[in-house]
């Protein structure tokens, strides 16, 4: 019999975010009135961020097999093999609330979480990524956030000792009271040494590490499974505080632990801390977990079952050791000045057991707290077509140099220098291509391979037309893979929502997954692992649709990969794929002509493969080593950023007959690359191009110290570069 | 040659100085924080860039007072070489081997780019490989790097030739603008009076290949390397 004390009521159940039938499900399933230690338990467990009961039912159906796929979704992160017995660990997750309410701790807490998911499977951290969206820039929140996020990522980052090494930094109004805060991590491992969280053995020692249990963050989990109103601000003491000191001796302990063979199961506490992570190495091992709360390290003094079951204290993690190995583990955690205690055992019971001062807190079944927890398949709402624009009724600019040099000046286009120079993206002296360009690419330890690596969604295209948004967002992923000379292997998704209990919300959620399943599908790019955010709502509004991809690609040979610069006078400029200057969602429509409006670019996934097939061969055959991506802001953006990279200017004589210059230079057609070519070898490529289908044109040359537009039109690079690069320091300064 | 790269908690260019110190023709071993004394025949002492026991108190005060920083104020006092990049040259300026101390940086953020460096003097261990007055490239990556001494010790620094780097543009030109953490005298490098230990903000370790940026970085190396060649 369990002791009792707390009387649990309807308005405590509320609190601890239960709808009034999950509780009576609860109750059933246990056969009596839960301790409050227990229903701290299970609503740490069941809530949507830990049980994702509004999502899973929609998750199944994502493509997570390829031959290179190691791990799919379902662990700490998806593993990949790169070939020559070397693994790449990968995965992204937000977090949104916490950033929100504390813009520092919120964001190093999150880049402290996502970095311990990657070497608690064994791997060692060698690149991050970050996908951050804020609110409009005149938003009086929005300066003071931006600084606090970048701020924390750095702080974290750069003291744990990982380059930062590309992301996406963007605003709008509709992010106003939701900013998103997405941290991805890569590392890697040898294909052989890849530590899982399934516990094995019965009667095995359970051992606490890292930092002190402390009170902060207790219910984080749960707040990010709300929406926020007026009073959110009150939530700050449920933001945890990150030390990336004590992560950064966690990870050094943890990799010197695992070589010396003790460690049979590891389990980082994240979100719900020890609730979560002694219930997954049970239910996943098939075995009883019996934890003895007096053994566990705390930082402050008389904290009881409740508190410590939900804590979230950072730097922790759980492991299963191998028994008679306790010793020598000892040693290695304690010569790093970090915390060991065994404060438990597994069993076969199948049982969740947490005793304190001798006491039973709790007495649960240990796989149905993951399994049986709530599955929604909530109502849906297709969302309504919106209708094409054609190019002819979108108003053309007075001067389409103006209208480009506000583009590039503009909050989403202008260079994030301000941001990524916070983040040490040079250090481990890896970092081949650096922030700025279609995708970071790191050396793996001494080469030959490298990584490439990437985060991106177009959240407006996803509003318009959630399935093709789904799909733009994978190809564009792959996209600036290929661009760089990186075969894509995988993804990692950080699916960002509103309220999924909106049937419209739902609605956007449904469409965007199918669009990334056909999307994966069709470009052999399935989904290691992701993180699902919905909740991103304040007062009724929700934020845009954000499925954030962070993809990862291979280069066999580092040395031979493909940069936006222009790299000489009088390379040819060859546009690939086919251009039929589409407006509808484009930047140009939303920044120039003021509309956010229309059908975004529909996304051929042939077409795609193809194209993108036929450039990632010619970058490695040493053909081209120029390339960038056309995305926001069409060929004319891709032209500006590749001057702007490299100082060589380019003229581009004419467009084509039966198009509007503008939608020519700003349309947003899918699937094409801009590439710069030495002149000898342009028709060669156009004829191969040709033989294989690919719609490829020369439409100008590099060279001089302006780009000059069809017409004659010619904005100087200084010009360009002034306003690229002034923006957002001037933001930030208070003067723009 | 010989190098001993000490590791504190926190360490975390540890790696990436001993790839450096190994290209130029080093051997290298590490050494533990909480050791007494150096591994027989250490030529070179480097304490490298990291945030030592997490930066607290004050960047470097921690390690400045570590165990094993006896060993190697001794080995500087003997003429041995030191060098300290990033947080280990504020650790020097916290153990009292190098004058003054590294304060926020002028803008009070963490900064990271590629920066030029002037080499003040060539006639040095540290430098030989360079020529005087040559703009080198190579990285910077500090929240604190803004060099910060009183009047007498700059003035003496000065008179005496012990600034070994300044912050420049491409040309070498010392400008305000090309000193971004506000250091003053635009000091990026600091030697000790007997020109045996150098501490330095930037990172020379990261530019040693061209994959990754340039080679700019790899003299400072080569010219340890080649002065034992030369002694031994």
């Amino acid at each position: 019999m369990i002791r009792n004390d707390v009387a649990i009521t309807p308005e405590l159940v509320k609190e601890h975010g239960l709808k009034p039938d999950e509780y009576e499900r609860f109750v059933k399933l246990i056969g009596r009135t839960p301790t409050i230690t227990e229903l701290g338990i299970v609503s740490a467990m069941w809530n949507e961020h830990c049980s994702y009961k509004s999502s899973r039912i929609h998750l199944r159906g994502l493509p997570t097999q390829a031959p290179w796929v190691i791990q799919g979704p379902g662990e700490n992160a998806g593993v990949i093999d790169i070939g020559d017995g070397l693994a790449c660990i990968f995965k992204m997750e937000s977090h949104n609330h916490p950033s929100f309410i504390e813009p520092y701790q919120g964001a190093t807490t999150g880049v402290g979480g996502i970095l311990r998911d990657v070497f608690t499977m064994g791997a060692r951290p060698i690149a991050a990524l970050n996908f951050l969206r804020f609110g409009e820039p005149d938003h009086p929140k929005t300066r003071h956030l931006v600084s606090g996020v970048v701020a924390g990522i750095g702080g974290y980052g750069n003291s744990f000792g990982v380059p930062t090494v590309g992301g996406s930094v963007g605003f709008h109004p509709r992010y106003n009271g939701n900013i998103l805060v997405n941290a991805m991590a890569v590392g890697l491992a040898r294909t052989d040494e890849i530590f899982y969280a399934a516990a094995t053995g019965v009667g095995n020692p359970i051992v606490y590490l890292g930092s002190k249990t402390g009170r902060d963050g207790i219910h984080g989990a749960t707040m990010a499974s709300a929406e926020f109103d007026d009073a959110s601000e009150e939530k700050r003491p449920t933001v945890q505080v990150g030390d990336p000191f004590a992560e950064k001796l966690l990870l050094e302990a943890c990799l010197e632990l695992m070589k010396s063979g003790a460690v049979i199961a590891i389990q980082d506490m994240g979100a719900a801390g020890l609730t979560c992570s002694a219930v997954e190495m049970g239910a996943k091992g098939n075995l009883g977990v019996e934890l003895d709360l007096d053994k566990v390290p705390t930082r402050e003094e008389g904290m009881t079952a409740y508190e410590m079951m939900l804590s979230e204290s950072q730097e922790r993690m759980l492991m299963v050791l191998k028994p008679g190995m306790e010793k020598e583990a000892e040693a290695i955690f304690h010569k790093w000045g970090l915390d060991f205690a065994i404060i438990g055992k597994t069993t076969d019971t199948l049982r969740f057991v947490v005793k304190h001062h001798g006491e039973v807190m709790a007495d649960l079944p240990i796989k149905e707290l993951g399994d049986e927890a709530p599955l929604y398949d909530r109502p849906h709402l297709a969302n309504t077509h919106q209708p094409t624009i054609a190019a002819d009724t979108v108003k053309p600019p007075v001067s389409h140099a103006e209208a480009l040099v506000k583009l590039v000046g503009s909050p989403d286009q202008c260079s994030k220098r301000w941001v990524w120079e916070q983040y040490d993206h040079l250090i481990l002296g890896n970092t081949v291509q650096v922030p700025g360009g279609d995708a970071a690419v790191v050396r793996v330890e001494d080469g030959p391979k490298g990584l490439a690596m990437t985060t991106d969604v177009t959240p407006r295209y996803c509003e318009a037309d959630p399935v093709e948004g789904g799909k733009q967002a994978v190809a564009e992923a792959w996209r600036n893979i290929t661009a760089v000379g990186g075969l894509p292997l995988a993804i990692t998704d950080n699916l960002n929502f509103g309220n999924p209990e909106r049937p419209e919300v739902m609605g956007q959620f449904v469409g965007c997954l199918r669009g990334i399943s056909e999307a994966c599908r069709a470009l052999d790019f399935p989904v290691v692992s992701g993180n699902v955010s919905l909740y991103n709502e304040t007062n009724g509004q929700g934020i845009l649709p954000t499925p954030a991809i962070g993809g990862v690609g291979v280069l066999d040979d580092v040395t031979v990969n493909a940069s936006v610069a222009f790299k000489r006078e009088e390379d040819a400029l060859i546009l690939i794929g086919e251009t039929e200057g589409w407006l509808g969602q484009s930047i140009y429509l939303r920044d120039i002509c003021g509309r956010e409006e229309g059908a975004p670019p529909p996304v051929d996934l042939v077409a795609e493969k193809r194209n993108g097939d036929f450039v990632r061969q010619l970058i490695r055959s040493g053909q081209v080593d120029t390339v960038h991506d056309l995305s926001d802001g069409g060929l004319a953006l891709a032209l500006a950023e590749m001057t702007m990279a490299s100082k060589i200017g380019a003229v581009v004589a004419s467009a084509p007959e039966d198009l509007a210059l503008h939608a020519f230079l700003f349309g947003e057609d899918q699937a094409r690359y801009l590439l710069a070519v030495n002149p000898d070898e342009a028709a060669d490529i156009l004829y191969e191009a040709a033989e294989i289908g690919v719609p490829a044109m020369v439409v100008g040359v590099t060279g001089g110290d302006s780009l000059i537009l069809p017409g004659g039109e010619a904005i100087s690079i200084e010009t360009l570069k002034a306003a690229h690069e002034s923006w957002l320091p001037d933001y930030m300064a208070g003067k723009a | 040659m010989k190098s001993a790269v000490i590791v504190f908690p926190g360490s975390n260019r540890d790696g990436d100085v001993m790839r450096a110190l190994r290209q130029a023709g080093s051997q290298v071993e590490k050494v533990w924080h909480a050791e007494t004394e150096l591994p027989k025949g250490t030529d070179l002492v480097v304490l490298p860039g990291g945030f030592s026991y997490g930066d607290y108190l004050r960047c470097g005060a921690i390690a400045g007072r570590a165990t094993v920083m006896d060993a190697v104020r001794a080995h500087a006092a003997r003429g041995g070489l030191v060098l300290g990049i990033c947080n280990g040259f504020q650790i020097l300026c916290e153990s009292g081997l190098l004058p003054g101390i590294l304060m926020r940086n002028a803008n009070l953020k963490f900064i990271c780019h590629r920066q030029f460096l002037r080499v003040e003097r060539n006639d040095t261990a540290f430098t030989r490989a360079y020529a005087k007055g040559q703009a080198i490239d190579v990285c910077v990556a500090h929240g604190e790097g803004n060099y910060t001494a009183d009047t007498e010790t700059l003035k003496r620094l000065e008179s005496e030739g012990l600034v070994a780097f300044r912050y420049s543009d491409t040309n070498g030109h010392v400008t305000p603008d090309a000193n971004r953490n506000g250091s003053m005298n635009s000091i990026a490098g600091i030697y000790s009076d007997k020109l045996n230990v150098l501490g330095m903000m930037p990172h020379p370790e990261n530019l040693i290949e061209d994959l990754v940026g340039g080679t700019d970085g790899r003299g400072l190396f080569k010219s340890l390397v080649s002065s034992f060649a030369k002694a031994a």
